[in-house]
Protein backbone atom coordinates (compact mmCIF):
# COMPACT_ATOMS: atom_id res chain seq x y z
CA UNK A 1 0.00 0.00 0.00
CA UNK A 2 1.09 3.73 -0.99
CA UNK A 3 0.19 6.11 1.84
CA UNK A 4 0.61 10.23 1.14
CA UNK A 5 0.05 12.76 4.01
CA UNK A 6 -0.69 16.10 3.16
CA UNK A 7 0.81 18.09 6.38
CA UNK A 8 -0.18 22.02 7.04
CA UNK A 9 3.21 23.70 8.77
CA UNK A 10 3.40 26.93 10.95
CA UNK A 11 6.98 27.88 10.49
CA UNK A 12 7.63 24.40 11.51
CA UNK A 13 6.24 21.35 11.61
CA UNK A 14 3.93 20.71 14.74
CA UNK A 15 2.52 17.26 16.64
CA UNK A 16 -0.68 17.18 14.61
CA UNK A 17 1.76 16.22 11.24
CA UNK A 18 3.86 13.72 13.60
CA UNK A 19 0.49 12.18 14.75
CA UNK A 20 -0.72 11.90 11.06
CA UNK A 21 2.74 10.35 10.04
CA UNK A 22 2.92 8.16 12.81
CA UNK A 23 -0.84 6.85 11.97
CA UNK A 24 0.10 6.20 8.14
CA UNK A 25 3.21 4.29 9.20
CA UNK A 26 0.51 2.24 11.51
CA UNK A 27 -1.69 1.22 8.47
CA UNK A 28 1.11 -0.06 6.79
CA UNK A 29 3.11 0.46 3.46
CA UNK A 30 5.26 3.40 1.72
CA UNK A 31 4.32 6.97 3.76
CA UNK A 32 4.81 9.82 1.62
CA UNK A 33 4.75 13.08 2.85
CA UNK A 34 3.34 16.30 0.97
CA UNK A 35 3.50 19.78 1.86
CA UNK A 36 2.94 23.07 0.97
CA UNK A 37 4.83 26.63 1.64
CA UNK A 38 7.76 27.66 3.19
CA UNK A 39 8.85 25.37 5.66
CA UNK A 40 12.60 24.55 5.69
CA UNK A 41 14.21 21.13 5.00
CA UNK A 42 15.72 20.76 8.27
CA UNK A 43 12.55 20.81 10.21
CA UNK A 44 10.56 18.59 7.64
CA UNK A 45 13.45 15.89 7.38
CA UNK A 46 12.60 15.20 10.81
CA UNK A 47 9.01 13.24 9.78
CA UNK A 48 11.65 10.26 8.64
CA UNK A 49 11.67 9.72 12.16
CA UNK A 50 7.87 9.10 12.58
CA UNK A 51 8.00 7.12 9.66
CA UNK A 52 8.10 8.81 6.30
CA UNK A 53 10.77 7.67 3.75
CA UNK A 54 10.14 11.08 1.96
CA UNK A 55 9.02 14.71 1.64
CA UNK A 56 7.65 16.56 -1.26
CA UNK A 57 7.01 19.88 -0.65
CA UNK A 58 5.89 22.47 -3.34
CA UNK A 59 6.96 25.57 -2.63
CA UNK A 60 4.63 27.73 -5.21
CA UNK A 61 1.69 26.99 -3.05
CA UNK A 62 2.12 29.78 -0.12
CA UNK A 63 -1.36 29.86 0.87
CA UNK A 64 -3.98 27.78 2.75
CA UNK A 65 -5.81 28.19 -0.53
CA UNK A 66 -8.22 25.34 -0.92
CA UNK A 67 -8.38 24.69 -4.60
CA UNK A 68 -4.36 25.44 -4.95
CA UNK A 69 -3.55 22.56 -2.55
CA UNK A 70 -6.16 20.35 -3.38
CA UNK A 71 -4.84 19.80 -7.07
CA UNK A 72 -0.96 19.83 -5.51
CA UNK A 73 -2.39 16.62 -3.68
CA UNK A 74 -3.95 15.32 -6.89
CA UNK A 75 -0.48 15.48 -8.72
CA UNK A 76 1.04 13.75 -5.86
CA UNK A 77 -1.14 11.08 -5.41
CA UNK A 78 -1.20 10.63 -9.03
CA UNK A 79 2.99 10.45 -8.78
CA UNK A 80 3.09 7.97 -6.06
CA UNK A 81 0.34 5.70 -7.00
CA UNK A 82 -0.62 6.27 -3.60
CA UNK A 83 -4.08 4.19 -1.92
CA UNK A 84 -4.98 5.90 0.74
CA UNK A 85 -4.23 10.20 1.82
CA UNK A 86 -4.11 11.10 4.88
CA UNK A 87 -4.89 14.48 6.57
CA UNK A 88 -4.62 16.05 10.23
CA UNK A 89 -8.41 17.34 10.09
CA UNK A 90 -7.47 20.56 10.95
CA UNK A 91 -9.13 23.71 9.43
CA UNK A 92 -6.94 23.41 6.27
CA UNK A 93 -8.08 19.74 5.52
CA UNK A 94 -11.25 20.52 6.18
CA UNK A 95 -11.15 23.05 2.70
CA UNK A 96 -9.00 21.04 0.91
CA UNK A 97 -10.19 17.06 1.81
CA UNK A 98 -13.54 17.26 -0.05
CA UNK A 99 -12.25 18.93 -2.99
CA UNK A 100 -9.69 16.19 -2.92
CA UNK A 101 -12.39 13.70 -2.36
CA UNK A 102 -14.34 14.76 -5.72
CA UNK A 103 -11.48 15.19 -7.48
CA UNK A 104 -10.22 11.55 -6.73
CA UNK A 105 -13.30 9.96 -6.72
CA UNK A 106 -11.92 8.60 -3.18
CA UNK A 107 -14.53 8.34 0.14
CA UNK A 108 -13.61 10.82 2.90
CA UNK A 109 -13.34 9.89 6.70
CA UNK A 110 -13.69 12.71 8.70
CA UNK A 111 -12.43 13.02 11.87
CA UNK A 112 -11.42 9.60 12.36
CA UNK A 113 -10.26 8.57 15.52
CA UNK A 114 -9.28 5.14 15.07
CA UNK A 115 -6.99 2.74 12.15
CA UNK A 116 -8.78 1.61 9.71
CA UNK A 117 -10.17 -2.18 10.17
CA UNK A 118 -9.73 -4.17 6.93
CA UNK A 119 -11.71 -7.11 7.32
CA UNK A 120 -13.75 -7.37 4.71
CA UNK A 121 -13.78 -4.24 3.45
CA UNK A 122 -11.92 -0.96 4.99
CA UNK A 123 -13.81 1.07 7.53
CA UNK A 124 -12.98 3.62 10.55
CA UNK A 125 -14.37 4.90 13.79
CA UNK A 126 -15.31 8.14 13.65
CA UNK A 127 -17.31 10.91 16.28
CA UNK A 128 -20.87 12.12 15.62
CA UNK A 129 -23.33 13.71 16.94
CA UNK A 130 -21.10 16.28 18.16
CA UNK A 131 -18.86 13.53 19.92
CA UNK A 132 -21.95 12.54 22.09
CA UNK A 133 -21.31 9.01 19.69
CA UNK A 134 -19.27 7.25 17.70
CA UNK A 135 -20.07 6.01 13.76
CA UNK A 136 -18.01 3.08 11.93
CA UNK A 137 -17.99 4.41 8.65
CA UNK A 138 -17.21 2.34 5.62
CA UNK A 139 -15.20 3.60 2.65
CA UNK A 140 -15.81 1.61 -1.00
CA UNK A 141 -14.29 3.61 -3.37
CA UNK A 142 -10.83 2.05 -4.17
CA UNK A 143 -8.97 5.21 -3.50
CA UNK A 144 -9.31 6.40 0.22
CA UNK A 145 -8.85 9.66 2.43
CA UNK A 146 -8.81 10.11 6.24
CA UNK A 147 -8.76 12.96 7.68
CA UNK A 148 -7.85 12.08 11.52
CA UNK A 149 -8.91 13.57 14.56
CA UNK A 150 -5.90 15.76 16.23
CA UNK A 151 -4.70 13.65 19.78
CA UNK A 152 -6.41 10.79 18.51
CA UNK A 153 -2.75 8.76 18.66
CA UNK A 154 0.43 9.41 19.98
CA UNK A 155 3.43 10.15 18.16
CA UNK A 156 6.02 7.56 17.84
CA UNK A 157 9.43 7.71 16.80
CA UNK A 158 10.48 4.37 14.73
CA UNK A 159 13.34 5.66 12.36
CA UNK A 160 16.08 8.36 11.03
CA UNK A 161 15.28 11.71 9.43
CA UNK A 162 14.41 11.31 5.49
CA UNK A 163 15.01 12.84 2.78
CA UNK A 164 13.05 16.33 1.41
CA UNK A 165 12.48 17.06 -1.94
CA UNK A 166 10.95 20.09 -4.12
CA UNK A 167 8.06 18.98 -5.68
CA UNK A 168 6.22 20.91 -8.99
CA UNK A 169 1.93 19.94 -8.60
CA UNK A 170 1.17 22.09 -11.35
CA UNK A 171 -1.37 24.65 -8.87
CA UNK A 172 -1.96 27.28 -11.47
CA UNK A 173 -3.51 30.62 -10.30
CA UNK A 174 -5.20 30.85 -7.38
CA UNK A 175 -8.92 32.86 -7.46
CA UNK A 176 -8.78 33.52 -3.70
CA UNK A 177 -6.91 36.73 -2.91
CA UNK A 178 -5.73 36.93 0.42
CA UNK A 179 -5.88 40.46 1.53
CA UNK A 180 -4.46 40.13 4.90
CA UNK A 181 -3.79 38.00 7.86
CA UNK A 182 -4.96 38.09 11.75
CA UNK A 183 -3.14 36.32 14.24
CA UNK A 184 -2.61 36.81 17.62
CA UNK A 185 0.49 36.32 19.55
CA UNK A 186 2.06 33.75 21.89
CA UNK A 187 -1.55 31.89 22.37
CA UNK A 188 -1.71 28.15 21.74
CA UNK A 189 -4.07 27.16 19.56
CA UNK A 190 -7.56 25.31 21.04
CA UNK A 191 -7.20 22.73 19.20
CA UNK A 192 -4.43 21.79 19.53
CA UNK A 193 -3.82 21.81 23.11
CA UNK A 194 -3.26 19.15 25.27
CA UNK A 195 -4.40 21.30 28.14
CA UNK A 196 -7.44 23.55 28.68
CA UNK A 197 -8.65 25.90 31.46
CA UNK A 198 -12.08 27.14 30.58
CA UNK A 199 -14.20 29.42 32.54
CA UNK A 200 -18.30 30.43 32.04
CA UNK A 201 -20.61 32.64 33.64
CA UNK A 202 -19.88 31.97 37.10
CA UNK A 203 -16.66 34.18 36.87
CA UNK A 204 -19.51 37.22 36.89
CA UNK A 205 -17.19 39.24 34.09
CA UNK A 206 -14.08 39.62 31.93
CA UNK A 207 -12.04 41.16 34.77
CA UNK A 208 -11.52 38.02 36.19
CA UNK A 209 -9.86 36.32 33.60
CA UNK A 210 -6.62 36.81 35.08
CA UNK A 211 -6.93 34.06 37.83
CA UNK A 212 -8.35 31.83 34.68
CA UNK A 213 -5.04 32.64 32.73
CA UNK A 214 -2.86 33.03 35.68
CA UNK A 215 -3.30 28.50 36.28
CA UNK A 216 -3.33 28.28 32.02
CA UNK A 217 0.20 29.67 32.26
CA UNK A 218 1.41 28.08 35.07
CA UNK A 219 0.38 24.39 33.47
CA UNK A 220 0.97 25.65 29.79
CA UNK A 221 -2.94 25.53 29.20
CA UNK A 222 -4.51 27.21 26.17
CA UNK A 223 -7.95 29.45 27.72
CA UNK A 224 -11.87 28.52 26.60
CA UNK A 225 -14.62 29.83 27.76
CA UNK A 226 -18.59 28.52 27.39
CA UNK A 227 -20.95 29.87 24.38
CA UNK A 228 -22.85 32.63 26.88
CA UNK A 229 -19.42 34.29 27.68
CA UNK A 230 -18.64 34.25 24.23
CA UNK A 231 -21.98 35.70 23.12
CA UNK A 232 -21.76 38.13 25.70
CA UNK A 233 -18.04 39.45 24.51
CA UNK A 234 -16.59 38.53 27.59
CA UNK A 235 -14.16 36.69 25.97
CA UNK A 236 -13.42 36.26 21.94
CA UNK A 237 -15.04 33.55 19.96
CA UNK A 238 -12.38 31.66 19.05
CA UNK A 239 -12.18 30.52 22.72
CA UNK A 240 -15.91 29.13 22.73
CA UNK A 241 -16.45 25.82 23.15
CA UNK A 242 -19.41 23.62 22.35
CA UNK A 243 -21.41 22.17 20.46
CA UNK A 244 -21.60 25.53 17.75
CA UNK A 245 -18.24 26.44 18.67
CA UNK A 246 -14.90 24.36 18.53
CA UNK A 247 -15.10 20.56 19.73
CA UNK A 248 -11.59 20.27 21.47
CA UNK A 249 -10.54 16.67 23.20
CA UNK A 250 -7.36 17.67 25.21
CA UNK A 251 -5.82 15.83 27.51
CA UNK A 252 -7.20 17.42 30.70
CA UNK A 253 -9.94 19.95 30.76
CA UNK A 254 -10.32 22.21 33.65
CA UNK A 255 -13.90 23.88 33.59
CA UNK A 256 -14.35 26.73 36.41
CA UNK A 257 -18.10 28.38 36.60
CA UNK A 258 -19.37 26.09 33.74
CA UNK A 259 -22.56 24.01 34.66
CA UNK A 260 -22.40 21.77 31.38
CA UNK A 261 -25.08 22.51 29.34
CA UNK A 262 -25.49 19.44 27.18
CA UNK A 263 -24.18 21.78 24.19
CA UNK A 264 -21.41 22.82 26.18
CA UNK A 265 -20.55 18.75 27.06
CA UNK A 266 -20.61 18.09 23.22
CA UNK A 267 -17.69 20.32 22.55
CA UNK A 268 -15.40 18.87 25.21
CA UNK A 269 -16.48 15.37 26.35
CA UNK A 270 -13.64 13.77 24.12
CA UNK A 271 -11.42 15.09 26.87
CA UNK A 272 -9.24 12.45 28.72
CA UNK A 273 -10.21 14.10 31.88
CA UNK A 274 -12.22 16.43 33.00
CA UNK A 275 -11.62 18.77 36.28
CA UNK A 276 -14.85 20.51 37.33
CA UNK A 277 -15.15 23.59 39.83
CA UNK A 278 -18.65 24.78 40.51
CA UNK A 279 -20.14 26.51 43.85
CA UNK A 280 -23.63 24.18 42.71
CA UNK A 281 -23.51 20.41 43.72
CA UNK A 282 -26.57 20.00 40.84
CA UNK A 283 -24.47 21.21 38.24
CA UNK A 284 -24.65 18.56 35.45
CA UNK A 285 -20.99 18.85 34.36
CA UNK A 286 -20.17 16.54 37.81
CA UNK A 287 -22.05 13.97 36.08
CA UNK A 288 -19.05 14.17 33.26
CA UNK A 289 -16.29 15.21 35.53
CA UNK A 290 -13.21 12.73 36.78
CA UNK A 291 -12.31 15.15 39.85
CA UNK A 292 -15.05 17.67 40.92
CA UNK A 293 -14.16 20.41 43.31
CA UNK A 294 -17.28 21.90 44.81
CA UNK A 295 -16.33 25.78 45.77
CA UNK A 296 -16.30 28.66 44.50
CA UNK A 297 -13.98 29.52 41.50
CA UNK A 298 -12.61 32.79 42.98
CA UNK A 299 -11.18 31.12 45.89
CA UNK A 300 -10.26 27.52 44.22
CA UNK A 301 -8.84 28.62 41.22
CA UNK A 302 -5.65 31.08 42.71
CA UNK A 303 -5.57 27.90 45.45
CA UNK A 304 -5.13 25.37 42.76
CA UNK A 305 -2.25 27.58 40.86
CA UNK A 306 -0.80 27.86 44.05
CA UNK A 307 -0.54 24.27 44.47
CA UNK A 308 0.41 23.70 40.81
CA UNK A 309 3.52 25.90 41.49
CA UNK A 310 4.34 24.11 44.95
CA UNK A 311 4.24 21.04 43.25
CA UNK A 312 6.48 22.28 40.26
CA UNK A 313 9.14 23.30 43.13
CA UNK A 314 9.24 19.70 44.49
CA UNK A 315 9.69 18.20 41.58
CA UNK A 316 12.49 20.15 40.40
CA UNK B 1 -28.30 38.29 -6.88
CA UNK B 2 -29.13 34.35 -6.79
CA UNK B 3 -28.46 33.02 -3.32
CA UNK B 4 -28.53 29.30 -2.98
CA UNK B 5 -28.32 28.34 1.24
CA UNK B 6 -28.22 24.54 1.54
CA UNK B 7 -29.40 23.36 4.72
CA UNK B 8 -29.78 20.14 6.39
CA UNK B 9 -32.18 18.56 9.53
CA UNK B 10 -30.39 17.77 12.46
CA UNK B 11 -31.78 16.74 16.00
CA UNK B 12 -32.16 19.27 18.03
CA UNK B 13 -29.08 19.74 20.40
CA UNK B 14 -30.81 18.94 24.02
CA UNK B 15 -31.98 15.06 22.21
CA UNK B 16 -31.01 11.83 23.82
CA UNK B 17 -28.52 10.30 21.21
CA UNK B 18 -29.76 6.05 20.85
CA UNK B 19 -29.62 3.43 18.12
CA UNK B 20 -31.75 1.06 17.19
CA UNK B 21 -31.62 -1.97 14.67
CA UNK B 22 -28.44 -3.90 16.05
CA UNK B 23 -26.66 -0.29 16.56
CA UNK B 24 -27.11 0.29 12.90
CA UNK B 25 -29.02 3.37 13.00
CA UNK B 26 -30.35 6.51 14.73
CA UNK B 27 -33.35 6.11 16.89
CA UNK B 28 -35.78 8.82 16.01
CA UNK B 29 -38.10 7.61 18.84
CA UNK B 30 -38.75 10.89 20.18
CA UNK B 31 -36.11 13.16 18.22
CA UNK B 32 -37.25 16.92 17.36
CA UNK B 33 -35.91 17.43 13.72
CA UNK B 34 -34.46 21.16 13.79
CA UNK B 35 -32.87 23.31 10.72
CA UNK B 36 -29.41 22.74 11.40
CA UNK B 37 -27.79 25.29 13.48
CA UNK B 38 -25.04 26.42 11.29
CA UNK B 39 -27.63 26.15 8.28
CA UNK B 40 -29.52 28.30 9.89
CA UNK B 41 -28.36 31.32 12.22
CA UNK B 42 -25.30 32.02 9.76
CA UNK B 43 -25.64 30.83 6.26
CA UNK B 44 -29.65 31.60 5.40
CA UNK B 45 -29.53 34.62 7.76
CA UNK B 46 -26.45 36.31 6.07
CA UNK B 47 -28.03 34.99 2.72
CA UNK B 48 -31.66 37.15 3.83
CA UNK B 49 -29.32 39.82 4.92
CA UNK B 50 -27.38 40.26 1.61
CA UNK B 51 -30.52 40.08 -0.28
CA UNK B 52 -32.31 42.81 1.68
CA UNK B 53 -29.50 45.30 1.10
CA UNK B 54 -28.63 43.90 -2.54
CA UNK B 55 -31.88 42.90 -3.62
CA UNK B 56 -32.27 39.37 -5.65
CA UNK B 57 -33.83 36.19 -3.91
CA UNK B 58 -32.96 33.38 -1.92
CA UNK B 59 -33.56 29.69 -2.29
CA UNK B 60 -33.14 27.01 0.05
CA UNK B 61 -32.18 23.23 -1.02
CA UNK B 62 -31.90 20.48 0.59
CA UNK B 63 -31.80 17.13 -0.28
CA UNK B 64 -34.42 14.78 1.88
CA UNK B 65 -37.67 13.05 1.90
CA UNK B 66 -41.20 14.29 2.30
CA UNK B 67 -41.05 14.08 6.10
CA UNK B 68 -38.09 16.81 5.80
CA UNK B 69 -40.63 19.34 4.45
CA UNK B 70 -41.58 20.25 7.87
CA UNK B 71 -37.67 21.36 8.44
CA UNK B 72 -37.64 23.22 5.45
CA UNK B 73 -40.81 24.96 6.24
CA UNK B 74 -39.21 26.30 9.09
CA UNK B 75 -36.09 27.60 7.07
CA UNK B 76 -39.03 29.46 4.76
CA UNK B 77 -40.45 31.06 7.83
CA UNK B 78 -37.40 32.50 8.88
CA UNK B 79 -37.68 34.49 5.59
CA UNK B 80 -36.69 32.59 1.86
CA UNK B 81 -38.29 33.25 -1.15
CA UNK B 82 -38.64 29.22 -2.02
CA UNK B 83 -37.24 26.34 -1.40
CA UNK B 84 -35.99 22.87 -3.18
CA UNK B 85 -36.62 19.26 -1.75
CA UNK B 86 -34.33 16.67 -3.97
CA UNK B 87 -36.21 13.46 -3.31
CA UNK B 88 -33.53 11.50 -2.15
CA UNK B 89 -32.08 10.28 1.16
CA UNK B 90 -29.41 11.62 1.73
CA UNK B 91 -26.81 8.60 1.95
CA UNK B 92 -23.67 10.17 2.58
CA UNK B 93 -21.64 14.07 1.56
CA UNK B 94 -20.71 12.99 -1.76
CA UNK B 95 -24.23 11.85 -2.74
CA UNK B 96 -25.54 14.97 -0.98
CA UNK B 97 -23.25 17.42 -2.70
CA UNK B 98 -23.56 15.81 -6.17
CA UNK B 99 -27.56 16.25 -5.60
CA UNK B 100 -26.85 19.71 -4.94
CA UNK B 101 -24.36 20.72 -7.45
CA UNK B 102 -26.33 19.08 -10.55
CA UNK B 103 -29.64 21.69 -8.94
CA UNK B 104 -27.30 24.22 -9.10
CA UNK B 105 -25.60 24.07 -12.35
CA UNK B 106 -28.98 24.06 -14.02
CA UNK B 107 -30.33 27.49 -11.99
CA UNK B 108 -26.79 29.77 -12.28
CA UNK B 109 -26.34 31.11 -8.31
CA UNK B 110 -24.36 33.99 -7.25
CA UNK B 111 -23.78 32.55 -3.95
CA UNK B 112 -23.88 29.02 -2.63
CA UNK B 113 -23.86 29.04 0.99
CA UNK B 114 -23.69 26.24 4.02
CA UNK B 115 -23.12 25.74 7.24
CA UNK B 116 -19.93 25.13 8.46
CA UNK B 117 -21.06 21.42 8.92
CA UNK B 118 -24.08 19.79 10.46
CA UNK B 119 -24.12 18.65 14.08
CA UNK B 120 -25.13 14.93 13.96
CA UNK B 121 -22.68 13.96 11.49
CA UNK B 122 -19.95 17.16 11.76
CA UNK B 123 -18.07 16.37 8.51
CA UNK B 124 -17.93 19.72 7.18
CA UNK B 125 -17.48 17.77 3.68
CA UNK B 126 -20.83 19.07 1.49
CA UNK B 127 -19.59 22.72 0.51
CA UNK B 128 -16.14 21.64 -0.13
CA UNK B 129 -17.62 19.04 -2.46
CA UNK B 130 -20.12 21.32 -4.16
CA UNK B 131 -17.64 23.77 -4.88
CA UNK B 132 -15.55 21.09 -6.31
CA UNK B 133 -18.01 19.66 -8.93
CA UNK B 134 -18.95 23.47 -9.28
CA UNK B 135 -15.14 24.73 -9.92
CA UNK B 136 -15.77 27.22 -7.91
CA UNK B 137 -13.71 28.62 -5.35
CA UNK B 138 -14.48 27.58 -1.49
CA UNK B 139 -14.12 29.83 1.42
CA UNK B 140 -14.27 27.48 4.44
CA UNK B 141 -15.35 28.79 7.81
CA UNK B 142 -16.30 32.08 6.75
CA UNK B 143 -17.12 34.50 9.96
CA UNK B 144 -17.88 37.65 7.40
CA UNK B 145 -19.30 38.12 4.02
CA UNK B 146 -19.82 41.29 2.50
CA UNK B 147 -20.53 42.25 -1.45
CA UNK B 148 -19.66 44.97 -3.69
CA UNK B 149 -20.81 44.28 -7.08
CA UNK B 150 -19.33 41.13 -8.45
CA UNK B 151 -16.61 40.85 -6.07
CA UNK B 152 -16.67 39.63 -2.03
CA UNK B 153 -14.81 40.25 0.96
CA UNK B 154 -14.86 37.43 3.55
CA UNK B 155 -13.16 36.54 7.16
CA UNK B 156 -12.27 33.22 7.56
CA UNK B 157 -10.93 31.35 10.35
CA UNK B 158 -7.44 30.26 9.67
CA UNK B 159 -5.11 27.99 11.94
CA UNK B 160 -4.65 30.77 15.19
CA UNK B 161 -6.07 33.49 13.57
CA UNK B 162 -8.35 35.12 10.69
CA UNK B 163 -8.03 35.91 7.10
CA UNK B 164 -9.15 38.90 4.85
CA UNK B 165 -9.93 37.56 1.28
CA UNK B 166 -11.10 38.78 -1.98
CA UNK B 167 -13.15 36.12 -4.33
CA UNK B 168 -15.07 37.39 -7.46
CA UNK B 169 -18.59 35.94 -7.72
CA UNK B 170 -19.73 33.41 -7.99
CA UNK B 171 -18.25 30.82 -4.85
CA UNK B 172 -19.40 28.75 -2.58
CA UNK B 173 -18.70 29.57 1.07
CA UNK B 174 -19.19 27.54 4.58
CA UNK B 175 -20.56 29.98 7.54
CA UNK B 176 -19.58 29.89 10.85
CA UNK B 177 -19.99 31.66 14.30
CA UNK B 178 -20.28 35.31 13.57
CA UNK B 179 -21.34 35.61 10.60
CA UNK B 180 -24.86 36.75 11.04
CA UNK B 181 -27.42 36.75 14.37
CA UNK B 182 -30.17 33.96 15.03
CA UNK B 183 -33.36 35.40 13.93
CA UNK B 184 -36.62 33.96 15.45
CA UNK B 185 -39.72 33.70 13.04
CA UNK B 186 -42.63 35.74 13.95
CA UNK B 187 -46.20 35.02 12.90
CA UNK B 188 -46.15 36.10 9.58
CA UNK B 189 -42.92 34.78 8.50
CA UNK B 190 -44.69 31.19 9.44
CA UNK B 191 -48.19 31.72 7.81
CA UNK B 192 -46.45 33.06 4.57
CA UNK B 193 -44.06 30.19 4.71
CA UNK B 194 -47.04 27.62 4.10
CA UNK B 195 -47.97 28.80 1.01
CA UNK B 196 -44.38 29.70 -0.65
CA UNK B 197 -43.26 27.53 -3.10
CA UNK B 198 -41.54 24.39 -2.51
CA UNK B 199 -40.31 22.06 -5.56
CA UNK B 200 -39.66 18.65 -5.18
CA UNK B 201 -37.13 17.82 -7.79
CA UNK B 202 -36.03 13.83 -8.15
CA UNK B 203 -32.40 13.29 -8.08
CA UNK B 204 -29.45 12.03 -10.09
CA UNK B 205 -28.30 8.57 -10.26
CA UNK B 206 -25.01 8.74 -8.02
CA UNK B 207 -23.32 5.86 -6.02
CA UNK B 208 -22.63 6.91 -2.43
CA UNK B 209 -19.02 6.43 -1.77
CA UNK B 210 -19.33 6.04 1.96
CA UNK B 211 -21.89 4.91 4.61
CA UNK B 212 -22.29 4.42 8.24
CA UNK B 213 -22.35 0.67 9.06
CA UNK B 214 -22.16 0.79 12.32
CA UNK B 215 -22.23 3.32 15.61
CA UNK B 216 -21.52 2.76 19.65
CA UNK B 217 -22.09 4.86 22.83
CA UNK B 218 -18.93 6.22 24.76
CA UNK B 219 -18.47 4.05 27.40
CA UNK B 220 -20.17 5.39 30.95
CA UNK B 221 -17.85 7.59 32.61
CA UNK B 222 -17.24 6.40 36.49
CA UNK B 223 -18.50 8.61 39.28
CA UNK B 224 -16.58 11.80 39.83
CA UNK B 225 -14.14 12.01 42.65
CA UNK B 226 -14.92 14.76 44.79
CA UNK B 227 -12.01 17.09 46.36
CA UNK B 228 -11.78 19.64 49.23
CA UNK B 229 -11.44 22.73 48.04
CA UNK B 230 -9.51 23.56 50.98
CA UNK B 231 -7.02 20.53 49.24
CA UNK B 232 -5.74 21.42 45.82
CA UNK B 233 -2.13 19.39 46.91
CA UNK B 234 -4.29 16.62 46.21
CA UNK B 235 -6.28 17.60 43.24
CA UNK B 236 -2.60 18.48 41.88
CA UNK B 237 -1.48 14.69 43.33
CA UNK B 238 -4.02 13.16 41.21
CA UNK B 239 -4.01 14.66 38.30
CA UNK B 240 -0.11 13.92 38.66
CA UNK B 241 0.16 9.86 39.66
CA UNK B 242 -3.86 8.72 39.30
CA UNK B 243 -4.83 10.58 36.16
CA UNK B 244 -0.90 11.69 34.66
CA UNK B 245 -1.57 14.06 33.00
CA UNK B 246 0.40 16.74 34.84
Amino acid sequence: MSILVYITTNNGVGKSAFEAVTYAKKIGGDVTVLTTGTCEASSLETLGQYGASKVLVDRSVTTNEAQLISKVIASAVEANGSDVIVFSHDIVAKSVAPRLSVKLKAGLVSGATSLPSTDGGFSCSVNVFSGKAFGNVSVKSDKKIISLLPNSIQPEITGANCGVEEFNGNAGESRVKVLSTKKPEGDIPLPEAELVVSAGRGLKGPENWGMVEDLAKEIGAATACSRPVADIGWRPHHEHVGQTGVAIRPNLYIAAGISGAIQHLAGVNGSKVIVVINTDAEAPFFKAADYGVLGDAFEVLPKLTEAIKKFKASNN
Amino acid sequence: MKILVCISKSPDTTSKIAFTDGNTKFDENGVQYIVNPYDEWYALVRGLELKEQLGGSVTIVTVGQAVDDAVIRKALAIGADDAVRIDAEPVDAYYTATQISSYAKENNFDLILTGKETINYNGSQVGGMIAEELDLPFISLAEKLDISGTTATLEQEIVGGVQVVEVELPFVASCAKGMAEQRIPNMRGIMAARTKPLTVVAPVEVEAMTSYASYTLPAAKSACKMIDPDNMDELVALLHNEAKVL
